[in-house]
């Protein structure tokens, strides 16, 4: 299983244009300042990573969770990639991208990662990705990979511009805004082309 | 005990100090300076989380001109990030601004899932000294402080021990200071932390998992200074250790 290779998960913020468009003038004001020059990454550790078909379990405080589907790249050696795998990257809701995101991002099972690798290959291009997301079987999202600020090898030559990703390392292409919610009782399933299908239903923790 | 993770003639293990040298696990005794350190972990299958606090001193919070944060501002690191005692770390060309943050760092000892402050010390395996470089011409504030600050490769030195939690009866009244090429810049004091270890250990796993070989790096007081190709930099916590790097 990809779940079980994978090394440091790094997800990417604004890295589809919508995603500056929805901001719009705030980038340039406090506390931002400016828009985003380097890649805008966070990491989903291992305590977060959930297997396709799992449930996924919200602590009574969280309502809903924003769904945060995208594709990744799965790295076979620093700079190349093995190949692309979908995940479903959950937030708690919030606004402000000031702070690093680990009180939103990185709690237990947040992050669901399929089970389909897609090879890397030279007819394999990102760019053409499309990806849908389902809420109990509703169209909820569609996501078209051409809108990346930096497409998928420009995104790996500047992260690799600081930082080595190795063997099993993953970094996420970016989320496009328009996110779902989702509560307790849904099942989110996110599909894509030769990436196949990835599913986990939300559930209410267990009271401890 | 103190123990070090090292390579000796090409072979990787655990070893324990021994009057001012390195004890093997076949009773040889080997000078400090004879082996590799690697940072002093046990490998993991799945990758370690490695937690680090910004602003968990009020003096360092008040030197960079923030007020202090009222819950800790913490960021995550990949492993690519860390590297050994007496190793090398690359400041980057055309750069102003490079400098050390000495940091306590609790190594987690056992899976830590809601615990409560008054249990948290016993979810702690040991501790051990990080040297959290930051390269702040990079800073953003877009997640600040944003990965290509922090998580440069071989940017985190971790050692050279890890000392077991039961030899530190009070982590949270340790002096620490750093010291570039012999001078002290660095001086402070683990019982100024905003957070102690067990306020962040119940924080932290009220949300998330922390398992065994999970780091913490709580923060870094005032006095931070820039450094330059060449410099000896030692960070060193009482009772924990002096880690020593070289910034190439």
């Amino acid at each position: 299983m990809i779940v079980d290779t994978m090394r440091t998960v790094y997800g990417t913020l604004l890295n589809f244009r919508s995603e500056l468009e929805t901001l719009g003038a705030q980038v340039n004001e406090p506390p931002y300042g400016a828009p985003p020059k380097a890649p805008v990454l966070y990491i989903k550790p291992a305590n977060t990573w959930s297997r396709n078909g799992a449930a996924i379990a919200l602590p009574a405080r969280v309502a809903k969770v924003e769904v945060g589907a995208t594709i990744a790249m799965l790295m076979k050696a620093p700079g190349e990639v093995a190949g692309y795998v979908l995940m479903n990257d959950l937030s708690i809701p919030h606004t402000s991208y000031f702070r690093p995101p680990v009180k939103f991002k990185c709690l237990d099972g947040f992050l669901g990662v399929g089970d389909t690798l897609l090879p890397a290959a030279a007819d394999v291009d990102p760019s053409r990705f499309r990806l849908e997301v389902r809420i109990n079987g509703e169209l909820k999202q569609s996501m078209n990979f051409s809108q990346l600020v930096r497409p998928a090898a420009q995104l790996l030559a500047d992260v690799g511009e600081f930082m080595t990703l190795a063997a099993g390392d993953v970094l996420m292409l970016g989320v496009d805004a328009g996110r779902p919610l989702a509560r307790v009782g849904d099942r989110i399933e996110i599909s894509a082309d030769g990436l196949g299908s990835l599913s986990n239903t939300l559930v209410a923790e267990a009271a401890s | 005990m103190k123990h070090a993770r090292i390579v000796h003639t090409g072979v990787t293990q655990w070893a324990t100090e021994r009057d001012g040298q390195l004890l093997l696990a076949d009773g040889r005794l080997v000078p400090l300076d004879a082996v590799t350190w690697l940072p002093p972990l046990e490998p993991v299958v799945a990758p370690r989380t490695i937690l680090a606090l910004g602003l968990n001193y009020a003096d360092h919070a008040k030197e960079l001109a923030f007020k202090a944060p009222e819950e800790p501002l913490v960021f995550l690191k990949g492993e690519n990030a860390l590297n050994g005692h007496r190793q090398f770390t690359r400041r980057p060309e055309g750069v102003k601004f490079m400098h050390y943050e000495c940091e306590l760092t609790v190594v987690i000892g056992r899976e830590a899932r809601k615990v409560k402050h008054a249990d948290a010390y016993d979810f702690v395996r040991g501790y051990t000294v990080a040297n959290d470089y930051a390269v702040r011409d990079y800073l953003e504030n877009w997640y600040r402080p944003n990965l290509r600050v922090k998580n440069r490769d071989g940017a985190t030195p971790v050692g050279p021990w890890l000392v077991d939690a039961g030899d530190v009866p009070n982590p949270m009244a340790l002096a620490l200071s750093t010291t570039v090429n012999g001078k002290v810049t660095q001086s402070g004091n683990t019982k100024d932390m905003i957070f102690d270890v067990p306020f962040l250990i119940e924080y932290f796993s009220a949300f998330m998992t922390l398992r065994p070989g999970d780091l913490i790096l709580t923060g870094t007081p005032d006095g931070v200074v820039d450094c330059r190709p060449g410099d000896v930099v030692v960070t060193e916590i009482e009772g924990i250790g002096a880690l020593m790097n070289t910034i190439a």
